[in-house]
């Protein structure tokens, strides 16, 4: 589906091809089975009491917040999704997490390495196969050191060494000292509590991330930093989905892009269409460009004109 | 005037202090950024200038005024997580009419901000980070502050509705000659906004120019 999409730009094509062509040809022609992971026709409704109506007379009716969304990740490569805040792109991680809320109504197929996943399954996979970088520097817990808490995410059958050996690891690749370890949330400037999410992540090998705005908050120097992260993860044969709506960022390290606006993807497109809003195709792409403090810095104007 | 003179502050039972007198003055319809990597202390700084940190040393006034001690502070912070900034057991139209009863400011500015009615019968938890912010932005400005210090305010909002806050800040401080001092990690952000860029490593050989 988005494959074919993805193939229908002959610029995508290309892009990908200059970024890890030794898996292109094996890769992208392929039905399903080469996709690390496929999400076909995902829609997301939540089951809310009816807002308009007066309290005690409200009814029950569903209210859609993700409709139809189809996207894909290969192995290798970062697909980088941007919209706006509001627009259910926190939701798409946690569907594809398999983290649902109690009302919510979710429908569609979501491929894991070629094998059709449902709500149990993805949830055993979380962690062990798909792991969430998530927006939240609230995420770690409190009151546990957070050498602990990255510990805590080894594969389950492995040792108490082996998963201390692991951190280690970790922390030495991200500039982390050991003293760290014994730190607790409050301690950790934001710059360190990212790198702590990203080391939970990264604990039990992961093949694919879907990293929830990891950015802000960061100085450029870390921000760059913590997506040449992401960029080595996607080299080394991972997948990334990087959630965002920072696109400066996201075009330095992307492969494709895809714009998310209200609920479903409008536009899968090369990383270099953005260099210019002509070669965009839905108008709240060329929005997006035209908003940027780089170029026009104007909002809301673009998408009713 | 917004004035911060000698400030320095040292958080408890750190090693050196995050602040070190470090002076800075906002003037009436001045667009102030405020840069350094992180960990420099420029939230700190912010709170300071908007009174929630009270134990430091040095002084902050507004017109030669220090920052009263009850009633409406003439200085609002804008904070850099904003889900943290609201009571969470509270539906957002009680955190909003914390600031002001009147009703027709309110409404103006949910509609200039492009808050829907609808936000604001739910709880902080049922909005996403940036519909959130732009609830914060409205409780800040409907207290009618002289300065604004917006910490990082917009990382949390995709492009257009940053554009969107910032020209609606602009137009708004412009308007009520409010003072703006603003933290942003975003160079051509801030060389859209800034009348003035401050950087705090080298803060004091600035504000000796000043």
């Amino acid at each position: 589906m988005s494959d074919k999409n993805s193939l229908s730009h002959s610029q995508s094509h290309t892009d990908q091809e200059f970024h890890h062509h030794h898996l292109h040809a094996s890769n992208s022609h392929h039905e399903h089975g080469a996709h690390l992971l496929q999400v076909e026709h995902l829609s997301v409704a939540f089951e809310m009491y009816d807002e308009d109506a007066s309290f005690f007379q409200a009814k029950k009716r569903m209210v859609n917040v993700i409709s139809d969304v189809n996207i894909a990740v290969h192995a290798g490569e970062i697909v980088a999704v941007v919209g706006a805040s509001g627009s259910g792109k926190s939701l798409l991680a946690d569907t594809i997490l398999g983290i649902y809320e109690p009302n919510a109504q979710v429908s569609g197929t979501i491929w894991y390495e070629g094998i059709e996943q449902d709500a149990r399954s993805l949830s055993q996979l979380r962690g062990h196969g798909i792991s969430l970088v998530p927006q939240g520097v609230a995420s770690l817990d409190p009151l546990m050191c957070v050498g602990k808490q990255v510990e805590g995410f080894g594969h389950p059958q492995s040792t108490r060494q082996a998963r201390k050996k692991r951190r280690r690891e970790l922390f030495s690749r991200y500039g982390l000292e050991e003293s760290v370890a014994a730190l607790y949330p409050h301690q950790l400037s934001g710059g360190m509590a990212r790198r702590i999410l990203l080391c939970c992540a990264l604990m039990d090998d992961p093949r694919l991330i879907v990293a929830d705005e990891p950015t802000p908050g960061l100085d450029l120097e870390l921000a760059e930093q913590a997506l040449s992260d992401f960029r080595d993860f996607a080299n080394q044969g991972g997948g990334v989905m990087l959630i965002t709506h920072d696109i400066e960022l996201a075009l330095h390290v992307a492969d494709r892009v895809a714009v998310f606006y209200e609920g479903s993807i409008v536009e899968e497109t090369a990383v270099s269409a953005f260099s210019s809003p002509e070669l965009l195709e839905h108008e709240y792409s060329r929005a997006l460009w035209h908003a940027l403090p780089e170029h026009d810095f104007v909002g809301e104007a673009h998408i009713s004109a | 005037m917004l004035e911060l003179k000698a400030v320095s502050y040292a958080y408890p039972d750190a090693l050196y202090p995050t602040l070190s007198e470090v002076t800075l003055s906002v003037a009436n319809k001045e667009r102030v950024a405020l840069v350094a990597p992180s960990g420099f202390g420029k939230t700190t700084l912010c709170k300071i200038a908007a009174g929630y940190i009270r134990s430091f040393q040095g002084s902050v006034t507004v017109d030669g005024l220090p920052l009263p001690r009850r009633g409406v502070c003439p200085v609002q912070m804008i904070f850099q997580h904003p889900e943290l900034a609201v009571d969470p057991h509270m539906r957002l139209e009680k955190t909003l009419a914390e600031s002001t009863h009147d009703t027709h400011e309110i409404a103006r500015l949910c509609e200039a901000l492009g808050i829907k009615q609808a936000w604001l019968h739910r709880y902080p938890h049922e909005l996403s980070g940036g519909e959130l912010q732009r609830i914060c932005i409205a409780r800040a400005l409907a207290s009618h502050p002289q300065y604004l210090v917006a910490d990082e305010i917009s990382t949390m909002l995709d492009a257009v509705t940053q554009a969107d806050l910032w020209q609606f800040l602009i137009r708004e401080t412009q308007a009520r000659s409010m003072g703006l001092l603003f933290v942003s990690h975003s160079p051509a952000l801030t060389k859209r906004v800034a009348t003035r860029v401050v950087d705090l490593r080298t803060l004091p050989d600035e504000s000796a120019k000043i």
